[in-house]
């Protein structure tokens, strides 16, 4: 994906919140303790609402997360191209940008800093570019283990853990070092 | 095709997805995933041991399955197999395998907990920081439990790598918002702390995080790091865009470090030390200096991070919310913003004014703005923007420009998103009431309202033009007038029938006059909406009527007539039928008199938090709520539901809860007859039912109930009985708190970094009732939450133990006064928070004698005939002093309205002096007494006289008032 934008582009919540009907949604979240700020979760998704990775910083049910990336999926690919990159859902700050065919998705909370988490994005999409050699939306379906090892080498814990381009593609390409070779390695077919 | 395959392609695996992805349909897609999956359990099972790649392919596979949504219920095993393995890659598939799927199967953490034990010790950098990830990824209690005491030591150890130090700062933090009492730092802290000065940028962007949350929750332990971080900030901000090497983004230096450290300062209050405030003022203003410069690069990337690093530090002013010179530069800069081409820029800045409105130094410098955000209401493409733009005009709002910001709205509103209409409503609503200078303008606003947006008006919008329309008699006959003629309309939505019906039902005898609307147009005008309206409407209208046949003589056959009907009578519906069977007996066999008492006009409701105030926090999310709420609740004082200038003559004592059901059944109701009395309180209660849910501070509704249901009477005896044992003593700015509150009940009583308490009280003869609002600030509960109310005299009374960060909870004080006092009753607070130590403060309750005033009204002669029967030496208090604020008309005459006594007029023979009168109420007796206060311009002195029947009074009086001109 050579790094074409098109600019795209936000609230805290409560773990519990996904499981309740919408109705009692307000409730439980005025009464889940604040996790403190951090991002929440990141989802990566196809113009086609296709989830290609999804990565949670907070404690949820696998219903939950269905339901939050269903509902999301489709909020986003519904808003139009230069419309802001953030917006309100539910007591989360959604901060989404589109990298070609892939939609980046980050919900942070209520006192987050949006236009740090759009850079985050940006800064994902370099590593994973520079690690795949100009990456597209296959590499990341064929090597997704590889993109969450990037990604856990860049945040932990919903946390910048190292932003430097240079350190965390580093640490990934010891890592790759460290592989032992074998009969069956070969490059990924032709599709 | 991808360019390269670094690392191990797993053929098996790429074939694997390949295959899925050929899958034409669902169906197929499900056969090929069931195919593989009998296969990898085959295998599983098999007698064959698999070897360690073929066991991580499967995984692997497993894996994909889980994450297109399927459910996968076993590999669990081989996974955690995988962890022991030496082999770097089969280790690492097995850590993301758990990551991702595991659940607290326990049998499962144990070995997985074991894993991750040998990887932590295997001194290996590399397999440290897997077994690190996995426990942040993960983060359960199971694993806080086995590694929160190992994780500081990693992450303090001097010969630990910089990239595992990362990891560790991460892990920990995790761990700690899990279980923050298994994660102790103590000893570690100081260490923790000097993180900050690490060489390694990396460490520090990590570590950071770690040490922002342990500050939010234990800001004293941490608070050395107010001036690390301050050096570290202006180190980077005065750094060349190069000296940082990789950790420069854009030719920006570190933004998100940079980023972080301003978020850290937002847990402290301004430097106390005056150098390293020096230093931080100095960094911000560099920071608010660079966005004026030209860019050094036209990519997005670079404006984004210097614009967030930008935005964090208007957020930081903010916060400190003293630096009048900052914060006006931040609003000039987030002015040239509104106009920005990005409308992201946009966004962010009409986000962030809104909290520079709030701000004393800021909103007006916010107001000069209010064309350009009319113009983004109406002229922006995303209706994100536009929602930020309508939230900002509401922040901004005031009595200099309510009108023409609610005329905005309502003209917005005709075209406004279907998403954002009904918050729109909310907010036209609360702005029409709270700067509603006439009520003319009010009752037009909110019937506009109705008009334009009907279906988004909720029940509580116009039950409280109803109530607001009944509680103030000067505005029914407009209130009347106005509806009648909107129910004109030819289509007029249902809302409107209703508040028609209702306000025509009490007022209409204010209209008859003219033959226009004489009784009987107007009823003919209601029954023509009737029979399309919904069932509740329909009983709304019976109501009317019947109340017509009271107010009305002549119309009584009509309406007769029609509830005589089949379709009413014999209406299928009960509570119509029941209704029209009980209207048309009631006006057949009562007497007049019988008649006018059961219909008699509504009694005023009690004053109380403007229920739409009370929804929209609760649309908002308890985020937005916890310390505005107080705010609002200032401003509010003394507006439409204030009550602040409503004479003493209503019946209405409030209380919050009882009255809500109807259970106040109507004063004026006679239990003469069951049927009229069920008649009643069907008119009563049916519109205000829902109150019951709208009071304030609904973030924790049930906590809420708890506390407000059962107000609880705080006896006022004479006597001083000492306070309990362990209570700290009065702070020391108690007094000067207190006088605060001499000339008014709401407000803010006391804040610091922890907790808000603010009050909201009302007084009437010897009763008063006082609103406490406890806010806890932080984002962590207080737990063991008490307060004590000592007053002379003894009371516990207890509060929901447990404070959510970011909620506030209410309590309600009842106060009698039996006798006169002196001493203000003591309000104990005790709390603990996590890993806090307890806190424990004491204030004074404002409650002073004055509260407890009724203003006497009377002419001169009697003036100077009381003021010489009050002659005897004691009787008298007399005290010249400075004057410490300002000595303007206006405000002394507010002053002393405030204190409760009537201001009279022309009594003193100087023009320039004040002269009052009131009653003081207690339980026991009267006390009459008279205040005279001379103010001397020139020599900016006051001299202030008070003549009570009661020395203690005269004395106590005269101490209270001299602290407050």
């Amino acid at each position: 994906m050579s790094i074409s934008e098109t600019d795209r582009g936000l609230h805290r919540w409560s773990p519990h919140l996904a499981c309740s009907s919408a109705g009692d949604f307000e409730m439980v979240a005025a009464v889940a303790a604040r996790s403190g700020e951090q991002m929440q979760f990141m989802l990566l998704f196809s113009r086609q609402g296709k989830l290609r990775l999804q990565k949670w910083y907070v404690p949820l049910s696998d219903k939950e997360k269905k339901k939050i990336t269903r509902e999301l999926v489709q909020t986003v690919l519904a808003r139009k191209p230069k419309m802001c990159s953030f917006l309100e859902w539910r007591d989360l700050k959604i901060v989404y940008k589109r990298y070609a065919s892939l939609y980046f998705c980050c919900a942070i909370e209520d006192q987050d800093n949006e236009l740090i988490t759009l850079e985050i994005i940006h800064r994902y999409v370099e590593l994973l570019d520079k690690y795949f050699g100009s990456v597209c939306e296959l590499d990341i379906i064929f090597n997704f283990e590889k993109a969450y090892f990037i990604l856990d080498e860049f945040l932990l814990g919903g946390e910048a853990q190292e932003t430097s381009k240079k350190n965390v593609l580093k640490a990934i390409e010891q890592a790759d070092l460290l592989q032992e070779p074998r009969h069956e390695y070969f490059n990924v077919p032709v599709y | 095709m991808p360019a390269v395959s670094k690392g191990d392609g797993m053929r098996g695996l790429a074939v694997f997805i390949s295959d899925i992805r050929n899958c034409k349909s669902k169906e197929a897609e499900i056969k090929r995933i069931n195919k593989e999956l009998a296969n990898i359990r085959s295998k599983f099972k098999g007698d064959k041991a698999l070897d360690g790649y073929s066991k991580k392919k499967y995984v692997c596979k497993l894996l994909f399955i889980f994450l297109l949504g399927h459910d996968i219920d076993f590999g669990h095993m081989e996974a955690v197999n995988l962890l022991s393995s030496n082999k770097y890659t089969e280790k690492q598939i097995g850590y993301l395998f758990i990551s991702v799927l595991v659940n607290s199967n326990s049998e499962l953490i144990r070995l997985i907990n074991n894993a991750i034990k040998n990887d932590l010790s295997s001194r290996n950098p590399t397999f440290m920081c897997l077994a690190l990830h996995c426990i942040a990824n993960v983060g359960s209690r199971e694993m806080a439990e086995a590694f929160a005491s190992e994780i500081p030591r990693i992450l303090v150890a001097g010969d630990t790598m910089d990239s595992v130090k990362q990891s560790a700062a991460l892990c920990l933090l995790r761990l700690y918002k899990t279980s923050p009492d298994l994660v102790l730092m103590g000893e570690w802290t100081s260490r923790v702390v000097h993180l900050l000065n690490d060489q390694h940028m990396g460490v520090v962007t990590a570590a950071i995080s770690l040490i922002t949350c342990l500050s939010q929750k234990n800001p004293d332990e941490f608070k050395t790091c107010v001036s690390l971080a301050v050096s570290r900030l202006s180190r980077i901000v005065s750094s060349a865009s190069t000296d940082l090497q990789d950790y420069t983004y854009y030719f920006v230096p570190a933004p998100w470090l940079s980023c972080k450290l301003l978020r850290l300062l937002q847990c402290y209050p301004p430097p106390e030390d005056g150098a390293v405030k020096g230093r931080l003022v100095e960094c911000l203003e560099t920071i608010l200096n660079k966005a004026q410069e030209p860019p050094k690069s036209k990519k997005v990337q670079h404006s984004n991070a210097k614009n967030a690093i930008l935005f964090e530090a208007i957020s930081l002013i903010i916060h400190y919310d003293s630096e009048p010179n900052l914060l006006v530069r931040a609003c000039n800069q987030l002015g040239q913003f509104l106009q920005h081409r990005e409308t992201n820029l946009r966004y962010l800045a009409l986000e962030s004014m809104c909290t520079l409105a709030s701000s004393e130094f800021s909103h007006e410098a916010v107001k000069t703005h209010i064309e350009t955000v009319i113009n983004a209401l109406k002229t922006e493409r995303d209706v994100s923007v536009r929602q930020r733009a309508a939230d900002l005009l509401y922040a901004m709002c005031d009595r200099s420009n309510a009108k023409q910001i609610v005329a905005e709205m309502l003209s917005y509103l005709e075209t406004a998103d279907y998403s954002i209409r009904e918050e729109m409503v909310l907010k036209v609503a609360i702005l029409a009431e709270k700067y509603a200078v006439d009520y003319s303008w009010y009752v037009d606003t909110i019937l506009n309202l109705i008009r334009i947006a009907g279906d988004y008006v909720s029940e509580e919008v116009w039950y409280r033009v109803i109530q607001i329309v009944i509680n103030r008699d000067d505005v029914q006959g407009y209130a009347a007038k106005t509806v009648f003629e909107a129910l004109q309309a030819p289509a007029c939505h249902e809302n409107m029938v209703k508040v028609g019906g209702y306000i025509l039902g009490e007022f209409g005898n204010l209209i008859a006059g003219d033959p226009r609307s004489s009784p009987l147009v107007q009823f003919n005008l209601l029954h023509s909406k009737f029979h399309l309206c919904s069932v509740p409407t329909r009983a709304l209208l019976l109501s009317a009527y019947i109340k017509f046949i009271n107010l009305f003589p002549e119309t009584k056959a009509t309406i007769q007539e029609v509830l005589r009907c089949d379709s009413q009578i014999r209406n299928s519906d009960v509570e119509l039928q029941q209704r029209a069977v009980e209207y048309l007996k009631l006006s057949s066999i009562a007497s007049t008199d019988v008649l006018a008492t059961v219909l008699e006009e509504m009694p005023p409701f009690p004053e109380r938090e403007s229920s739409i105030l009370a929804k929209l926090k609760k649309k908002k999310g308890p985020g937005a709520v916890s310390v505005t709420e107080l705010d609002d609740g200032k401003r509010e004082a003394g507006e439409l539901n204030g009550g602040g200038d409503r004479g003493p003559d209503t019946a209405s004592t409030p209380s919050p809860s009882a009255d809500l059901l109807g259970i106040r059944s109507a004063a004026p109701v006679g239990a003469a007859q069951t049927n009229a009395v069920a008649v009643i309180s069907h008119f009563h209660s049916y519109p205000f039912i829902p109150y019951l849910s709208c009071c304030l501070s609904a973030s924790i509704p049930a906590l809420f109930c708890g506390l407000s249901l059962h107000p609880c009477p705080v006896l006022w005896p004479p006597s001083s009985a000492p306070p309990s044992e362990d209570p700290a003593p009065p702070l020391s700015e108690a007094d000067e708190l207190l006088n605060k509150f001499v000339c008014k009940n709401n407000g803010v009583l006391f804040e610091n970094q922890l907790l808000q308490i603010g009050i909201k009280s009302e007084y009437r003869q010897n009763l008063g009732r006082m609103y406490l609002f406890y806010g806890n600030k932080t984002s962590v509960q207080f737990a063991s939450f008490t307060t004590t109310v000592s007053c002379p005299g003894e009371l516990h009374k207890p509060v929901e133990p447990l404070v959510e960060g970011g909620a506030q909870i209410q309590q309600v004080l009842n106060i009698e006064c039996i006798t006169d006092f002196s001493d203000a009753p003591l309000l104990n607070i005790k709390f603990s928070r996590y890993g806090g130590a307890l806190q424990n403060l004491t204030l004074k309750l404002p409650v002073t004698i004055n509260k407890f005033f009724q203003p006497t009204e009377m002419s001169s002669s009697d003036f100077f005939q009381r003021w010489k029967q009050l002659s005897q030496p004691q009787q008298e208090a007399q005290k010249i002093f400075k004057a410490n604020h300002s000595m303007d008309t206006e405000v002394l005459k507010a002053k002393l309205l405030g204190l409760g006594t009537a201001l009279l007029d022309n009594i003193d023979p100087n023009p320039e002096n004040y002269v009052c009168a009131g009653v003081i109420q207690t339980k026991s007796q009267q006390i009459g007494c008279l205040l005279r206060l001379e103010p001397n311009a020139q020599a900016q002195m006051y001299r202030l006289t008070l003549r009570c029947s009661k020395d203690t009074v005269s004395k106590r009086l005269c101490e209270l008032l001299a602290q407050q001109f």
